[in-house]
């Protein structure tokens, strides 16, 4: 084995219930030692602060979709009515800004929601592949895996230890092979 | 960006204090993720009954005769629908608004109940969005086949062209429509297909091999359960839920529009986006509970869909009915103290008239029959709900067809005064509409996960803790 492939490797920890896990991240972190990633069957509350998660910038992508949107929609609707073709319908007047809204309502709401989950599939990197992007195959389904760089973690020979106090069900080690 | 490994002072938290948690009313606590996963994957894998064929049969053949009737319609022209001079929207406008507004429930389970963290929508939110996509696709085709040529609908889109460029009407309610509904479409399709990606994830990893597991593969985009992706995702999901509300508000108040800025009596009313909004919710809640019911019992998924799910989709029927009733009310208050001979016409019409047996059955459809919601024991029982949910959508579609009929054929001038009878050509579009309808929902219940498995579990996963120690 050497160390390039060593470096590359990682532990998986799988947990049953929700609670173990969010109190063995918080064991892990508080020896000072980085988490790589969770996999899990659904959203953990607490999870975000328990691994220093960030808040997302997404809503700055929503924003800005709507705000396009409401601005395109608005201004080619002035351009159509008032200067390439005005046309009298009903007698009012070709700047009917009133009657505009509802299709920049629509229009910004379509920018904004096409915004978001475009940002979200980009930064998540999600995008139909047939690779297999699970380490632990339970983790979509029943089960939640603790994943640790092996390179993290090398020199705390207590980890196991801990992380089986802390309800962990199995630890593997994983990609060691790669 | 790797997360620092210096924990906050907040985090250090001791490891073994689990404080109790209350289970929850919705999913039993002793369910396992396992279990979900297997119940909500029993329906995809296993061959379908022969009640389903039988089912999808009937669909089916319903919608032939639709099929058949709109190829008539289209090749032969409009003159085969009973529509003339005064009454020129009836069966198709009536259908129309009485689809989109079905749509309305779907987008309510899963947007508005998402924001006020109501759990109980978990289990039926995916299949009520299903419901909202399909009950919008057949509400598009209405309009489309309205225009007698509807090869070129694409003239409802602002596109630079070589009549002009002669654009389109922004300021015509009609042309709202347009964008309101594609963009409700698009926003509903996203949102659905958003909510399944994970259970895509799960399936794939379910799915031993195969046609099936790439599909699974492909559809689920690679998702790992990561919890950053989690977090992420959860931040869109509210972020599009938040969206779609207002959004889905704004759609059936365009609908009533189309109708509020005419001066048709019985039309021109200020009340009409609040009454078309809530009537919309509650007819969407009553064919939610159809669907619902029917499926819950031939896909066995009665642990998921319980009585108590039916207890409060009954109570918003209660409420939204309620409302219904009044808007009615009011809008009588309204013909009479306005003062306006015409509008006062209308509104006596209506109950009186020729077509006053369509209102009565609208009045006691809608107003009269879910009010014995009151009684626990009614909201409780699975045959009344099923019984009073056809009810509301027999009422409802009378409704639209009373207000799109009774103001139309007797308006302002008494020479113009006639009355509209459907033809068979648009009774049988509506049975194929109803036919598109199921066609969908049933392939739908064996094609895609019709319960979101993350967020049961989530639910589930919550009160569980408490359980294993």
């Amino acid at each position: 084995m050497t160390d390039r492939a060593f470096a590359g490797g990682f532990l998986v920890a799988t947990f049953a219930d929700q609670r173990r896990l969010l109190n063995a991240v918080r064991a892990v972190r508080a020896r000072g030692l980085r988490v790589h990633d969770v996999h899990g069957p659904y959203p953990v509350h607490g999870l975000d602060q328990a691994l220093g998660i960030r808040r997302s910038w997404l809503p700055m992508a929503t924003l800005a979709g709507g705000v396009l949107g409401l601005l395109v929609s608005l201004s080619f609707q002035f351009y159509v009515a008032v200067f390439d073709w005005p046309l009298n319908v009903g007698g009012k007047p070709d700047n009917s800004t009133l009657a505009f809204l509802p299709v920049a309502f629509e229009i910004t709401v379509l920018g904004a929601g096409l915004a978001t989950v475009a940002a979200l599939l980009l930064r998540c990197g999600l995008f139909p592949t047939v690779r297999e992007p699970v380490l632990e195959v339970s983790a979509t389904d029943d089960l939640f895996a603790l994943v640790l760089r092996w390179r993290h973690i090398a020199f705390d020979p207590q980890l196991e230890r801990v992380l089986y106090e802390h309800g962990a069900r199995e630890i593997v080690r994983k990609g060691f092979e790669s | 960006m790797m997360p620092t490994a210096r924990p906050r002072a907040s985090e250090a938290t001791p490891p073994h204090a689990l404080p109790p948690r209350a289970p929850s009313r919705w999913i039993d606590a002793d369910i396992t993720s396992r279990q979900i996963t297997d119940d909500v994957m029993r329906p995809l894998v296993t061959r379908p009954t022969a009640g389903w064929f039988a089912c999808l049969g009937a669909a089916l053949a319903a919608l032939s005769l639709g099929i058949g009737m709109v190829a008539y319609e289209v090749t032969t022209g409009i003159g085969v629908w009973g529509l003339n001079r005064s009454v020129g929207w009836a069966f198709d406008i009536t259908n129309f608004v009485f689809w989109v507004g079905i749509g309305h429930a779907g987008t309510l389970i899963s947007a508005i109940l998402l924001l006020l963290r109501q759990q109980w929508r978990t289990s039926i939110s995916r299949a009520a969005e299903a419901m909202t996509i399909f009950a919008v696709m057949c509400a598009a085709m209405f309009p489309l086949i309205h225009m007698g040529r509807p090869w070129l609908a694409f003239w409802v889109m602002p596109y630079p062209n070589g009549r002009g460029p002669l654009w389109v009407n922004f300021r015509s309610p009609l042309l709202w429509d347009v964008f309101a509904i594609n963009t409700y479409l698009t926003i509903s399709l996203l949102f659905w297909y958003l909510g399944m990606i994970p259970d895509f994830g799960t399936l794939r990893d379910r799915t031993p091999g195969g046609f099936r597991r790439l599909a699974y593969s492909l559809l689920s985009l690679g998702w790992n359960g990561s919890a950053r992706t989690w977090s992420r995702y959860e931040t869109a999901t509210t972020i599009l839920a938040g969206l779609a509300t207002p959004l889905v508000i704004s759609v059936h108040t365009i609908v009533s529009m189309d109708f509020a800025t005419s001066v048709v009596p019985g039309w021109h009313a200020t009340l009409f986006p609040p009454y078309f909004v809530a009537g919309a919710v509650f007819s969407g809640f009553g064919m939610v509970l159809t669907l619902l019911i029917v499926t819950r019992s031939t896909m066995r998924l009665e642990r998921y869909i319980t009585v108590e799910h039916f207890d409060a989709m009954a109570k918003i029927l209660l409420l939204t009915g309620s409302i219904v009733g009044f808007s009615y009310a009011t809008e009588f208050f309204s013909a009479w103290y306005g003062g306006n001979v015409y509008e006062r016409y209308t509104f006596v019409n209506r109950m009186t008239g020729p077509y006053a047996w369509c209102f009565w059955t609208m009045v006691g459809c809608n107003v009269i029959a879910p009010q014995t919601l009151w009684a626990r024991r009614v909201r409780r029982s699975v045959p009344a709900l099923l019984v009073l949910s056809v009810l509301v959508n027999v009422g409802m579609w009378f409704e639209r067809f009373v207000i799109i009929v009774t103001s139309l054929h007797r308006g302002y001038l008494p020479s113009t005064w006639v009355m509209y009878k459907p033809t068979i050509v648009e009774v049988g579009t509506l049975v194929g509409s109803f036919g598109l309808f199921f066609t969908c929902f049933l392939l739908f219940i064996r094609i895609l996960p019709m319960i979101a498995m993350w967020e049961v579990k989530a639910v589930a996963g919550h009160s569980a803790g408490a359980a294993h120690d």
